[in-house]
């Protein structure tokens, strides 16, 4: 391990970091030009082309605005909330693979910062950290609507990651690995998990869309009852990560659902068209960009369809419907892995 | 490696953080007063502390959600080796999850699942 070795690392991680931030600010500005879409408005149309500069606007806006905190929190809390919730959600994006190797004078550059053999586990270790972001801020702001909101996010939070990772067991046992890599180089072609795995794609995007608090189940912010939930007694840039934990969480799960259920960046035909490596990791990089898009408008599109659960049903629906049914799902693949065995 | 890339990676990103929450609190201006500072409810004067009582209901899901958590945990380790572990690890896993299952059978009809 040389010092290339580890300036490499560096730009990689710089990269991918700034990359999910940019990613984050502008899926703020689709998010709402959507929504003037359905609601048959416009949308942001004031900075810029195309409302082009308004997150650089909302960006700078949080930087500038007053921050104050009321005076019965716990300040150590109440600033560690939210810059764990952002710490989390920006770790995450370290296990995923972001295209093939890059070959540079004869050497061999992956793009993926860590290529942990438990790539899996270690993304849901850190969401379940993500738990706490919220819940620390929610207590520490010593104030009814956000206590209420935190609880009811850990609650729900929880209560979706079991079946997430149980819907996450049937893609293993097929690929036989944990890697990220490895999962995703054994989806070669149009070999997609997706295919074989249509019940566990559904229970993971379910998922998904409770553990990064969207729409339909975004309990613990709905204003209608509680004011703005966890966040009410935030102000300036600790409300601004809350907001951007949010976008990042929904790119990164839009990036794992694309790792591991629509191949990554592996792409039809891609050995037969005769790119070199560089090339090929580079057009990878983008049909990768372009999965995680098309997941990324499912979720926004899905927040500006459906209407809000109620509480009892969101419970009903995490434990009585898709942890039964993922447990049914990893019987079933069990049986059709070892039938075809023989 | 790899740990040595995770520890850089969180470095990088803990900067990140660290550098908008440094600029967030000494270039924007501050000014404060005892009205300003109160914890808000809808503009009425707050009734003592917030931490208080809440629902038990929320106490028996997390538990739950232990008792699920750690055995998905035991799931993980077949589940990579599945295909080597053959019909016996199979029949075995079925037995442990027909005991899971048991155990959410039971939490469902003690209604530890419905919300109320």
């Amino acid at each position: 391990m040389g010092s290339g070795f580890i300036i490499y690392k560096f730009i990689l991680a710089s990269l991918i970091l700034i990359i999910s931030l940019v990613v984050a600010m502008y899926s703020t500005l689709i998010e709402r030009k959507m929504a003037g879409f359905f609601q048959d408005r416009f949308g942001p149309d004031r900075a810029g082309p195309w409302g082009i500069f308004q997150p650089l606007a909302d960006g700078i806006k949080l930087f500038f605005k007053e921050e104050f905190m009321p005076n019965t929190a716990d300040k150590f809390l109440y600033i560690l909330g939210p810059s764990l919730t952002m710490l989390i959600a920006l770790l995450t994006s370290a296990a995923i693979p972001w295209g093939g190797d890059m070959v540079i004078n004869g050497k061999v550059y992956p793009l993926q910062v860590a290529d942990i053999n438990i790539g899996i586990l270690y993304i849901f270790a850190i969401v379940s950290i993500g738990v706490y972001g919220i819940m620390i801020g929610g207590w520490a702001s010593n104030n009814k609507f956000a206590l209420l909101g935190a609880i009811r996010a850990s609650s729900q939070m929880i209560s979706y990651e079991l079946a997430m990772s149980l819907a996450i067991i049937a893609v293993v046992m097929m690929t036989g690995s944990l890697s990220l890599k490895d999962i995703v180089d054994s989806q070669k072609g149009i070999n997609w998990n997706v295919w074989y795995q249509p019940a566990a794609f559904i229970i993971f995007l379910v998922c998904a869309f409770a553990e990064c608090n969207r729409s339909p189940f975004d309990l613990p912010e709905c204003e209608t009852e509680l004011v703005g939930g966890y966040h009410t007694e935030y102000s300036s840039m600790k409300l601004g990560f809350y907001l951007f934990s949010e976008y990042i969480n929904m790119f990164i799960s839009s990036a794992v659902m694309a790792t591991l259920f629509f191949g990554g960046y592996h792409f039809p035909f891609e050995d037969s068209l005769g790119l070199s490596p560089n090339a090929l990791a580079a057009v990878g990089f983008l049909v990768l960009f372009i999965k995680i898009t098309f997941l990324g408008f499912i979720f926004m599109w899905v927040r500006w369809t459906l209407p809000r659960f109620r509480y009892d049903q969101l419970m009903r629906l995490g434990w009585k419907a898709l942890i039964p049914l993922a447990i049914v799902n990893i019987i079933i693949t069990g049986v059709v892995i070892l039938i075809k065995q023989g | 490696m790899s740990a040595e890339s995770l520890i850089l990676f969180f470095i990088v990103g803990a900067f990140l953080v660290g550098i908008a929450l440094l600029f967030s609190s000494y270039i924007p201006p501050t000014s404060t007063n005892p009205q300003k500072a109160e914890t808000y409810e809808c503009g009425i004067p707050t009734e003592g502390l917030s931490w208080l009582q809440f629902n038990v209901g929320y106490y028996l899901f997390a538990i739950i959600f232990l008792v699920f958590d750690v055995e998905t945990v035991f799931i993980f380790p077949w589940a990579k080796v599945m295909k080597e572990a053959g019909m016996r690890g199979f029949v075995e896993i079925v037995i442990f999850f027909f005991i899971l299952g048991i155990g959410l059978l039971y939490a469902w009809k003690k209604g530890a699942l419905k919300w109320e």
